[in-house]
């Protein structure tokens, strides 16, 4: 089982890490990351140990870089060099990095990779199961479909594809460019199972990450908000591209105390 | 050379299990005995170009050699962008295989003619690419991509099926082979790479004056090795059933960026004008000029 407390705290550490990191590199996906925080931690800290992740939102690497660092794949001279000159850690997340399975950063990648990797497992006759975490303006690509097609065709039940649904992509709120909804009859008619939590709970993201299934994909859809934990950067579209400035930062900071 | 390849790759399967198959719903007539053989090794992913790269990637990091086959340029330009990322740049062991090079699908008109796809896959850094020029060069080539899995694009005609190597003849990356002329080394040349050796041979070459190459393996990596051999030859008339732009012929004078050559370089290629027209493969071929 889980211990919430100390999973708030390490959400916490990574939340001002993200921001700090942010304004010292001045870069974008601020929101993107800090929607994520939750999941990864409770990835990190109770579930990975056996078992494949992969980012197929490769713009919000630096949540992930944060969490690496968290769980010693990387070290914290590495960390803070990101977005500088001739490090390891671009800003989208990359194989090069320690403790990254797969480099993404075009949206769509991720999920075919997922499934060929949880192909492989069920040809090897092994027992890992494969995470995926995809963001929800990713989920207009049409190779998100095809690859649930042949998921549940093959009966990927080693394979978890978790949605972080923070409702904002690039440009606008995702009801105003696709509408994605109905999210979860889409999934189950497409063969998956299909559990709707709220992406910055504990209890129900580990509950939703270490479900057994017998002979389909699950989906997770994470009720989650961009931006979480910062009052003035929850919800907002400017937060996907900007980065804090100093004032931001200590007001921030504040907020995570 | 399809069911050459077909041959080859069971051949290669049955000591390596971890060879897989994946094809987009095409390969009627190929496939079959690969199939019949290796039922849990072979894939028919549906049709979906993009995706069937992802999961060639995803295969190929556990472990797996993916040979993805296909027609045209279904498994080149349609997946661009995930030969690049998911493939190249993890440097997975993923060989695209591709049947219908040059106009090779004659009247199935321009939308399933290989005209531009060394051009796309000649940029990847890891990716090779294998065109073999007949059937005994097309067996080196899988059997060298088989013992050194890596990025690859292995690129067959449709009916070609031509022999003129007596014995497999040894391929690397960057190597000519030689296929006519004799042993005093003239000054005018044929290099080709791909399956139009039948055709050169039959069109341009003239025994007594000059002698035939092909190049079967090269890539962005090869490239520097090509000066040495071009150095030698007054003149060399590349030949391929490609566009000149981004083609064969186009890596080859690049080899030459700032070093000191003389040597006289013609292409022969496909011409643009081909794209709108119909006809055989031997009547598009008319449009290599």
């Amino acid at each position: 089982m889980i211990n919430a407390k100390t999973l708030k705290i390490l959400s916490n550490d990574v939340r001002k890490q993200v921001i700090e990191i942010s304004y010292l590199a001045k870069s974008s996906h601020i929101g993107s990351s800090l929607s994520i925080v939750d999941i990864l931690i409770v990835l990190y800290k109770n579930i990975l140990k056996k078992n494949i992740f992969i980012l197929s939102k490769g713009h919000a690497c630096l949540a992930y870089y944060c969490v690496l660092q968290k769980f010693n794949y990387i070290n914290k001279k590495l960390l803070y060099s990101y977005g500088k000159n001739n490090t390891l850690l671009l800003s989208h997340v990359s194989h090069k990095v320690p403790g990254v399975e797969f480099s993404t950063g075009s949206l769509g990648h991720g999920l075919p990779y997922a499934v060929g990797r949880a192909l492989a497992e069920k040809i090897n006759k092994k027992e890992k199961k494969i995470y995926v975490l995809v963001s929800d303006g990713e989920l207009n690509e049409g190779t998100t479909w095809e690859s649930l097609l042949f998921a549940s065709f093959h009966r990927l039940n080693n394979l978890i594809i978790i949605i972080d649904y923070n409702k904002i992509q690039s440009l606008d709120f995702t009801k105003n460019i696709l509408k994605l909804e109905p999210l979860n009859k889409k999934f189950i008619s497409f063969g998956c199972s299909v559990t709707i939590i709220n992406g910055h709970n504990y209890h129900q993201i580990y509950k939703s990450l270490v479900i057994k299934n017998k002979n389909k994909p699950h989906v997770i859809i994470a009720n989650t908000i961009k931006g979480k934990g910062i009052k003035f950067m929850e919800n907002s579209i400017l937060w996907h591209y900007k980065s804090p400035d100093k004032k931001e930062l200590f007001d921030a900071m504040k907020e995570l105390i | 050379m399809r069911n050459f390849f077909i041959d080859e790759l069971i051949l290669a399967t049955q000591k390596n299990k971890n060879i897989v198959l994946l094809v987009n719903d095409l390969g009627f007539g190929v496939i079959e005995k690969f199939v019949k053989k290796f039922p849990n090794n072979y894939f028919n992913v549906g049709v979906s170009e993009q995706s069937m790269i992802g999961y060639a990637a995803g295969l190929a990091a556990a472990g797996k050699h993916v040979f993805v086959y296909s027609i045209a340029n279904f498994p080149t330009f349609r997946c661009a962008e995930q030969i690049r990322n998911d493939v190249d740049y993890h440097n997975f062991s993923v060989t695209i295989v591709s049947v219908g090079a040059g106009v090779g699908y004659g009247n199935l008109g321009y939308t399933h003619h290989a005209l531009q796809d060394y051009a796309l896959m000649r940029s990847f850094p890891n990716t090779l690419i294998l065109s073999p020029g007949d059937i005994m060069e097309l067996r080196s080539c899988v059997r060298y991509i088989i013992k050194n899995p890596q990025p690859s694009y292995l690129r067959l005609d449709k009916t070609y099926n031509y022999k003129i190597h007596t014995k497999l003849p040894k391929v690397s990356p960057g190597k000519w082979i030689k296929v006519l002329g004799n042993n005093k080394e003239k000054k005018i040349i044929y290099l080709t790479t791909g399956a139009v050796i039948d055709y050169v041979k039959k069109k341009f070459f003239k025994k007594k004056n000059c002698s035939l190459y092909s190049l079967p393996i090269w890539g962005m990596k090869s490239k520097n090795k090509q000066h040495n051999f071009i150095k030698k030859y007054k003149k060399i008339i590349v030949v391929e059933d490609h566009f000149q732009d981004g083609g064969f012929q186009s890596w080859i004078n690049e080899s030459l960026n700032n070093k000191n050559c003389k040597t006289t370089i013609i292409s022969k290629s496909i011409n643009s004008s081909v794209v709108n027209k119909v006809g055989s493969k031997e009547y598009l071929m008319n449009y290599l000029k």
